[in-house]
Parts: structure tokens; C-alpha cells; sequence
């Protein structure tokens, strides 16, 4: 009897212990984000008072209207900030969610083919019919989807098992890399250019047209992957213990990659192919919660955070040069990733 | 250290050995095959006499000697080296998407390659052998050196994440310098793909040393491979020294991928799902993956290469390209139609 109620109550000090965590990590990571975007308002060429931007962002209540002020900070540098934060969000979510469903933290949309079908889609738009703008985002948009729903169809059979939507993801991935190249063969100098470009990713040419799209997306999605995470948390023991504890395996696999594909392809559109973000996101949530929860909230938050903070040293790290997001997102994010695997002497387990 | 084989597994032994026999005919077959097509028609009688009776004067039998030949050769060790590195890397990671590109290996090799042409002006091919090989070195070491860290040393779900990590830091890198360079940019996309064109028996004599090192170890990693595939614990019970193997492993991993990426440039696809495809045939035995993989990636590699010669004249096709159009659709095919074993 003793015994039990010791045992209980390791128990709960145990799950208070890892709640505690779980809070800390995730109101440092918010707090981290709120100053990163704070800071975004304020940095730039053009001198814009900490005072002046808090004024600028009440002016449709006050209706104190400063013309070339309010046009930076609520044209150009809000939208470019909120764009930065809703694409790493959904990088992220579908990046931990690929890797949750698959059990593998290599998983991710850039692995395993999403991006991939995205940016071939996208090149192909670009060097074939030498389409620019909207209309590439529109290409790499169903590029993502179709290149899903043939990984999804091609393995099926009876169900899907996580190992065979890997392998033939890359199988996918190899396919469309191979367009990719062979157009980039084929092609004027010039093109070729314009499509690299592209398959960086960047946000210097965002606007408040693009958030729209994305924001919408994500008011179906973040829901969604709510109400289906909870299955994945039984999906995680095996797909007969799942079942076995109530969970509508098939049922909730097909909705969590619906809603992963749905977060790359929104995002991809947006922005183009910022790479890393939903690789790197799920392993450093993890990482820093350390067991406390499986990280879907805290990823989206990382995911943010390292868009965000690396759209800042794209635009301002060195003079006159304004890199592409993508190429420091790659570099911070690997950075960062390679720091925490040398920080933690524990034994790599991302899964 | 040996483990007690069920009677079954004798039984498998004599198809298994008579299958890998005939690989080997079907590899000979095909490397004849690709001296003999291209786009200039050479008649059987030509090539043989080339072969036995070389004529310097003759125009076919230069072409046999000096760009058929070095190509093919070029074709069969690149291959090899590439179908082991591939197993090798999965057993030793136990993960079903090891591959030398994950590893940062291409990654390290291209970020050499195009510093060279960006920076020093590079632009002959020879040369570039020798910056690929060490940009796939140290990326390598660097990712080996980032894994161990640490109490674990370097587990193999640690090399997967910091060779992907790497990968994504230097081809960043290698982005950027493509952007501002137009130049390096045109130099550097027909390497990129992955090509057995153009390359000279010189290039063959540099690599071939580090090959033969390569493909030697890795043959002989298959017994470990075999022990650490049962896990590190079972293997350590079994006496097994843990970290040893996966050192061994890891450089005979290297050294191919790195002597491969030099040869050809960084041929992706053919070491991620040749080791697959034997597995699907030999079972999960890597003494038996390893020599499969060794003879079906060369079959992979040459096939596409007479292919991609022949696909859309005038031009050729890049055998990276081939590679990925002829093997994913049969890659794909065998996923679905197979249950595949599970690392």
C-alpha cells in the first residue's frame, strides 16, 4: 500500500518536473520570438525611432498618420516579419510532423521529396515558360501536392507504412532533382540564374498579398494537427498498440500528412524552398525540452524564431549586400543543430 | 567471433553465390557493351581489334582507347565504390537513408570544387579531382569529429544529423558563391549533375589506388556490419570492439565516397538504393549486401550511362540524370512490390 503511494507520487513529481520544463522552454522560446520581431521593426536603413514604430503600429486606432514612416514599418518591415514567422511556423510543423509519423528525424519535406516535386515544378514554370511572380508560386503549390499525392498512392498497399513512404519519397526526390538538373543543363545562363534564385528562397520581395494565402492555410491546419497530434503520441508505441488503444491509425496517418504536406507546400509558395528550417526545427525543439512533451508548439516556435533571426542577418549582416534567407538559414540553423549535438552528451535520440 | 548459421542459411549460400556469378557476367557484358555504343558506330571486328592490336593511325580504335575505355573503367569502379559506400554507410548507421550525400560528403566535395573555380580560377577537370577529394575528406573528418562529441561517441543517428546538418551549411555556402558568380555557376552545373564524360585514364590512375584501399576495407567490414546490425549491445555481448567497427567502416565510407564524388562529380541515387535493391535479394546478410551492391550499382551506373549517350542525339544526357529516371521508377517499383527489410 505504502508502496504505491510512493510510487504515485514519484510519478507526479516526475510529470510536475517535466511540466515545469515544458512551460519554461516554450515561454523562453515566445519571449525569444517577441524580441527577435520587436527588433525586426526597429533595424533597417532607414532610421526609425523605437518610440516612432510603436506609433506607427497603434495608427489605425489613433489615427496618427506620419506618411513615410508608417509606409516602412507597416508595409515593408510588419509584413516581411509576419511572413518570416508564419513560413518557419509551418516549415516546422511539417517538418516534425514528417518526422514523428515517420520515425525518422531525416524525414523531412526536403528529404523526402516534397520540396523537392515544389521546386521542380517551380524551375520548370520558370525556365520553360519563363514565368516569374505569383505564377511560379502557384506552380511550386501544386508541384508540392501532386509529388505528395504520388509518394502517398505509389505507397499504398493495404495501409502505408512509414518505411515505404520514405523510400519512395526519395525515389520521388531523385526524379524531380534529375528534372531540375537536366533543365539546368539545358538552359540560358540567365534562366538558370533567375531559377537558383528562386530555389534559395527569399523574402525580399514580401508583401501583405502573400500573408493571406499562408494565414488562411493555417487557420485549417494548426487545428487540425491539434485534434490528430494526440494519435500520434499512441502511433509513436507501433501501428498494433495504436489500434489496440483506440486510435484510427489510417484514418489519422492520411490527415497528419495532408496537413504536413499542407504546411510545406502554403509555405514553399510563399517564400520558395528556405532550406532546413523544417529539418532543423523538430530535432532543437526536442533537444532543449529534453523528453517534456513531443515539441509540436515549441517546433513551431523554433521554426519562427530561426526565420526570422536569419531573415535579419540575410538583410543587415553585411553592408549593402542583402543575402537570401535561404543561404543563412542553411548556415544558423546547421550552426546551431551541430552546437547542440556537441553540447549534449547524451545519446543522440531525436525519436 | 562466429555466429552459428541455421542449416537454412547453408542452403541459401549456393543460390546467393550463383546469382553474384551472374552479376559478374552481366557487368562484363555491359562494360563491353559501352565500349562498343556511342555516337560514333564501331563494328565489333574495329573494337576487338583495338583491343588486341591497337593501330594509332586508326581514328575508331583512338576513340576505343581514349574515350570509350577510360569512361567504362571510370564507369565499373564508380560504381562499385558507390554501391559499397552506400551499404557500407546504412549498416554502419543502421539507417535506411545513409548515403554519401548525407554524410556532407558531396556537400564538402562541391563546396572545394567551386571555391576552386570561383576563387582560384580553376577550370580543368584533372584538378578538380583533387579539390572534390579533399573537400570530401574534410567534411567527413568534420562530421565524425562533430558526432563523437560527447559521452556516446559517435552514434549513428548523431553522423546522420550533423552530416545533414553540414550538408545543408555548405551547400548555403556553395549557394551563395553560385549567386554572385555567373561564371562558376555555368563551370560548375555540368559538374554538378554528375557525368563519366571527359574523363581521361589519368583521372582513373589518381583514383584507382583509393578505390582498390576503399573496396577492400568495405568487403571486409561485412561481418561487422553484420554484428552492429543486431545492435550496439548484442554486438559488444558478442565481443564485437563497437567503435572500431564503425571507424573502420566510416573511412572505407570516405575513401569511396570521396575517390567516387572526385571521378564522376556527385552522382546522388545510385548508393542510397543499389544497397536496397540487394538487400531485397540477399537478405539482411551484409556479408552477402556487400558483394550485391559492389556488381548491381556498376550494372546501375553504365547501363545509364550507353543510355544517356544514346537517348537524345546529338547531345548525351548526364549519367546523374539517367541514373535517376531509369532507377527511381524501378527503385519505386520494388519498394511497393516487396516487403523490404527494415533496419
Amino acid at each position: 500500500m505504502t508502496l504505491a503511494l510512493d510510487q504515485s507520487a514519484i510519478v507526479r513529481s516526475i510529470r510536475g518536473r517535466l511540466a515545469l520544463r515544458r512551460r519554461g522552454v516554450t515561454l523562453g522560446l515566445a519571449l525569444a520570438l517577441a524580441l527577435a520581431f520587436a527588433l525586426s521593426l526597429y533595424l533597417g536603413d532607414y532610421p526609425v525611432a523605437p518610440a516612432d514604430v510603436l506609433r506607427s503600429l497603434f495608427s489605425p486606432l489613433t489615427g496618427e498618420i506620419n506618411k513615410g514612416v508608417d509606409f516602412i514599418v507597416l508595409n515593408v518591415r510588419v509584413p516581411r516579419a509576419v511572413l518570416a514567422v508564419l513560413t518557419g511556423m509551418s516549415f516546422a510543423l511539417s517538418g516534425i510532423t514528417f518526422q514523428t509519423l515517420l520515425r525518422n528525424p531525416l524525414a523531412s519535406p526536403d528529404i523526402i521529396g516534397i520540396s523537392h516535386g515544389a521546386s521542380a515544378s517551380a524551375v520548370f514554370c520558370i525556365i520553360v515558360f519563363g514565368m516569374s511572380g505569383l505564377w511560379v508560386s502557384f506552380g511550386a503549390f501544386a508541384g508540392a501536392i501532386l509529388t505528395a499525392l504520388a509518394i502517398y498512392g505509389l505507397a499504398w498497399r493495404n495501409g502505408v507504412t512509414a518505411y515505404r513512404v520514405v523510400l519512395i519519397g526519395i525515389g520521388m526526390a531523385a526524379i524531380m532533382s534529375a528534372v531540375m538538373s537536366y533543365l539546368f543543363t539545358r538552359a540560358r545562363l540567365f534562366e538558370v540564374q533567375q531559377a537558383l534564385a528562386w530555389l534559395i528562397g527569399s523574402l525580399n520581395a514580401a508583401n501583405a498579398a502573400d500573408i493571406y494565402p499562408l494565414a488562411l492555410a493555417l487557420v485549417v491546419l494548426i487545428p487540425l494537427t491539434i485534434a490528430l497530434v494526440r494519435t500520434l503520441d499512441a502511433m509513436q508505441l507501433g501501428d498494433d498498440t495504436a489500434t489496440a488503444l483506440g486510435a484510427r491509425v489510417e484514418f489519422s496517418r492520411l490527415g497528419l500528412i495532408l496537413a504536413a504536406v499542407g504546411y510545406a507546400a502554403f509555405a514553399t509558395a510563399a517564400v520558395g524552398p528556405v532550406g532546413f528550417v523544417a529539418f532543423v526545427a523538430g530535432p532543437i525543439a526536442r533537444r532543449l525540452l529534453n523528453g517534456a512533451g513531443n515539441g509540436f508548439l515549441q517546433a513551431a516556435l523554433v521554426g519562427a524564431l530561426v526565420m526570422l533571426g536569419s531573415d535579419m542577418v540575410a538583410q543587415h549582416a553585411l553592408p549593402s549586400i542583402q543575402l537570401p534567407v535561404g543561404v543563412v538559414t542553411g548556415v544558423f540553423g546547421a550552426l546551431f543543430l551541430l552546437w547542440l549535438l556537441m553540447a549534449s552528451n547524451r545519446a543522440g535520440r531525436v525519436n | 567471433m562466429t555466429f552459428a548459421e541455421p542449416i537454412a542459411g547453408v542452403r541459401r549460400q549456393v543460390p546467393l553465390l550463383a546469382g553474384l556469378i551472374g552479376l559478374a557476367v552481366i557487368v562484363l557484358a555491359i562494360a563491353f557493351l559501352s565500349i562498343t555504343v556511342g555516337a560514333r558506330p564501331v563494328t565489333l571486328d574495329t573494337v576487338w581489334a583495338a583491343l588486341t592490336a591497337y593501330d594509332p593511325n586508326s581514328t575508331d580504335h583512338r576513340i576505343i582507347w581514349e574515350l570509350r575505355l577510360p569512361r567504362t573503367v571510370v564507369g565499373l569502379l564508380v560504381g562499385a565504390a558507390l554501391g559499397l559506400a552506400g551499404a557500407v554507410l546504412q549498416g554502419a548507421t543502421r539507417n535506411p537513408l545513409a548515403d554519401p550525400s548525407i554524410l556532407g560528403i558531396h556537400a564538402g566535395a562541391a563546396l572545394f570544387v567551386v571555391l576552386g573555380v570561383a576563387v582560384l580560377g580553376i577550370s580543368q577537370l584533372s584538378l578538380y579531382v583533387w579539390l572534390a577529394f579533399a573537400g570530401a575528406g574534410a567534411a567527413m573528418l568534420a562530421v565524425y569529429a562533430i558526432a563523437s562529441v560527447g559521452r556516446e561517441g559517435a552514434t549513428p543517428i548523431k553522423l546522420a544529423l550533423a552530416g545533414s546538418a553540414m550538408t545543408a551549411a555548405l551547400q548555403s555556402i556553395v549557394s551563395a558563391i553560385l549567386l554572385t558568380s555567373p561564371r562558376t555557376l555555368d563551370e560548375v552545373r555540368f559538374w554538378q549533375v554528375g557525368s563519366l564524360a571527359g574523363r581521361s585514364m589519368d583521372v582513373v590512375v589518381q583514383v584507382a589506388p583509393f578505390l582498390a584501399i576503399g573496396i577492400v576495407l568495405a568487403l571486409a567490414s561485412g561481418r561487422m556490419l553484420d554484428g552492429l546490425s543486431m545492435g550496439e549491445d548484442v554486438a559488444r555481448a558478442l565481443g564485437q570492439n563497437v567503435r572500431r567497427s564503425r571507424a573502420i567502416a566510416g573511412l572505407a565510407a570516405v575513401i569511396l565516397a570521396g575517390a567516387s564524388t572526385a571521378a564522376a562529380g556527385p552522382i546522388a541515387f545510385v548508393g542510397l538504393t543499389v544497397p536496397h535493391v540487394a538487400r531485397a535479394i540477399t537478405g539482411p546478410n551484409y556479408r552477402w549486401i556487400l558483394p550485391y551492391s559492389m556488381l548491381l550499382a556498376p550494372i546501375l551506373l553504365l547501363g545509364a550511362d550507353i543510355l544517356g549517350r544514346i537517348i537524345a542525339p546529338p547531345g548525351e544526357v548526364q549519367v546523374g540524370i539517367v541514373t535517376a529516371f531509369l532507377g527511381a521508377p524501378f527503385f519505386i517499383a520494388l519498394v511497393r512490390r516487396r516487403k523490404l527489410a527494415t533496419l
